[in-house]
């Protein structure tokens, strides 16, 4: 299959097989009015299989929720067909406004024009919890 | 500026620093008489006590300043629906320190973020109460003489007692502590504390049903109420409320040096009868909530 080069985009490379529709959906990269090719199940020598999502366009996008969902992703950005940056994703140590605390106790569940504000709690095992409350993420 | 919302917001070293000043207060109190001149506390509680809003505002006033606040959430405009950030900067123009008691957890943590003066949690929901857990660190320094070497039951709900929580993340900070954790399954110690501070340090501890087999071996025994304001379902308080009750048969096991202590208030955990047992601790932890409280305002307000 091949898939032509983009002149000015977005690669997002080395995504986890099968999380590509998510990221897809969660950036809302449908609606962008350009050209999007997601590859499923690419071959990779480090990963094995891949998705592989092209964005024809330079876009804003939020590397918070990026790494959140799929904290190995490389993000590359195309100008004039050439490499101009890369970056290798990792889980953010804070997240805002992306989860929300189910702690029915917690202040956030009262006062709900306070941010939901998560912190990196380990590693690891990918465990965020509530600033406020301390509960795990779910 | 500095608040303290949570025990581990203080370095070991700062504890101690606040015991020693706590124990100079205890030893030389007219020293300490005039600090707080022309200061004002304010105490927020939103919730009711009796023990932490007095020894706050005691505190307060034998250092030389005043205290002002409400007791009840209906006594303030949270009844109209403030937020607690509307609050704070409202009363943050009238007081140098604030203490807060609310009944959701993390409270105090929006305080905090949204107060230009030092902000003191007094107790957010079952999350934290750090100056509980100063004042038991108090209390252990003046009944043992120090924090290490000690095996520590504590019996009770370990869920929502927010003293539990407090008190574990602060002592595991010491060396060759031990834990004994007495609870009915469902009020275990929530897996954060365990995840957090028990596991990743490596710190000796056991979950354990019945009290009276673990007593022989405890240095400190540490009693919390089950909490009924906790609870969603009044059937699940019913059924859990009185699954440790302390009495003087129990203790028949016990070391002569046992030290027992509740961070109060009681309702049937710990028999009357053991009141006059010299082991029993909780009325001297009382008081020394005021002096670590005394030694943390002054602290906070750099004085």
């Amino acid at each position: 299959m091949v898939i032509g080069q983009i002149t000015d985009g977005i690669v997002l490379d080395h995504i986890t097989a099968g999380r590509g529709m998510e990221i897809y959906r969660t950036l809302g990269l449908g609606s962008l009015g350009c050209t999007v090719a997601m590859i499923n199940n690419a071959e990779s020598t480090k990963m094995g299989r891949k998705d592989i999502i092209k964005i024809g366009k330079i876009i804003d996008l939020d590397f918070t929720v990026l790494g959140y969902i799929d904290p190995g992703i490389t993000v590359n950005v195309i100008r004039d067909g050439k490499l101009v940056k890369r970056d290798h994703l990792t889980l953010p140590e804070r997240l805002i406004n992306v989860l929300k605390c189910k702690n029915p106790r917690c202040i956030t569940s009262s006062e709900q024009e306070l941010d939901q504000v998560f912190r990196l709690a380990d590693t690891q095992t990918r465990t965020y919890r509530c600033v406020y409350c301390d509960s795990k993420a779910k | 500026m500095r608040s303290l919302t949570d025990i581990k917001e203080l370095t070991v070293g700062e504890i101690d620093g606040l015991i020693e000043t706590a124990l100079d207060i205890i030893a030389n109190p007219k020293k300490y008489e005039q600090r707080c001149d022309h200061k004002k506390m304010a105490t927020l509680f939103y919730e009711p006590s009796t023990r932490t809003r007095l020894s706050f505002e005691s505190a307060m006033i034998e250092l030389g300043g005043n205290a002002i606040g409400f007791s009840s959430a209906d006594a303030s405009s949270a009844a109209k629906g403030e937020s607690v950030a509307d609050t704070i900067k409202t009363v943050a123009c009238f007081a140098d320190i604030i203490a807060i008691r609310h009944p959701k957890e993390g409270a105090a943590h929006v305080a905090a973020i949204n107060s230009p003066v030092p902000v003191i949690n007094a107790g957010d929901g079952g999350h934290n109460h750090p100056t509980q857990t100063l004042t038991d660190l108090l209390t252990i320094k003046r009944e043992k003489g120090g924090f290490e070497n000690l095996t520590v039951g504590i019996c009770g709900d370990l869920k929502f007692g927010r003293t539990v929580h407090s008190l574990i993340s602060a002592l595991s900070r010491y060396g060759g502590i031990k834990y004994v954790l007495i609870s009915p399954e469902e009020l275990c110690v929530p897996e954060y504390v365990k995840d957090e501070t028990l596991i990743p340090g490596g710190i000796p501890f056991e979950e354990v049903r019945d009290l009276e087999k673990a007593m022989p071996e405890l240095d400190i025994l540490y009693m919390t109420r089950v909490q009924k304001e906790r609870f969603f379902n009044e059937a699940d308080y019913l059924r859990l409320k009185d699954t440790y009750i302390l009495t003087p048969d129990k203790l028949k096991e016990a070391k002569p040096d046992l030290c027992i202590m509740h961070p109060l208030p009681r309702v049937n955990e710990i028999s009357v009868a053991i009141d006059s047992d010299s082991r029993a601790c909780y009325f001297r932890q009382v008081q020394n909530g005021k002096f670590i409280r005394m030694a943390l305002i002054m602290k906070l307000l750099g004085v």
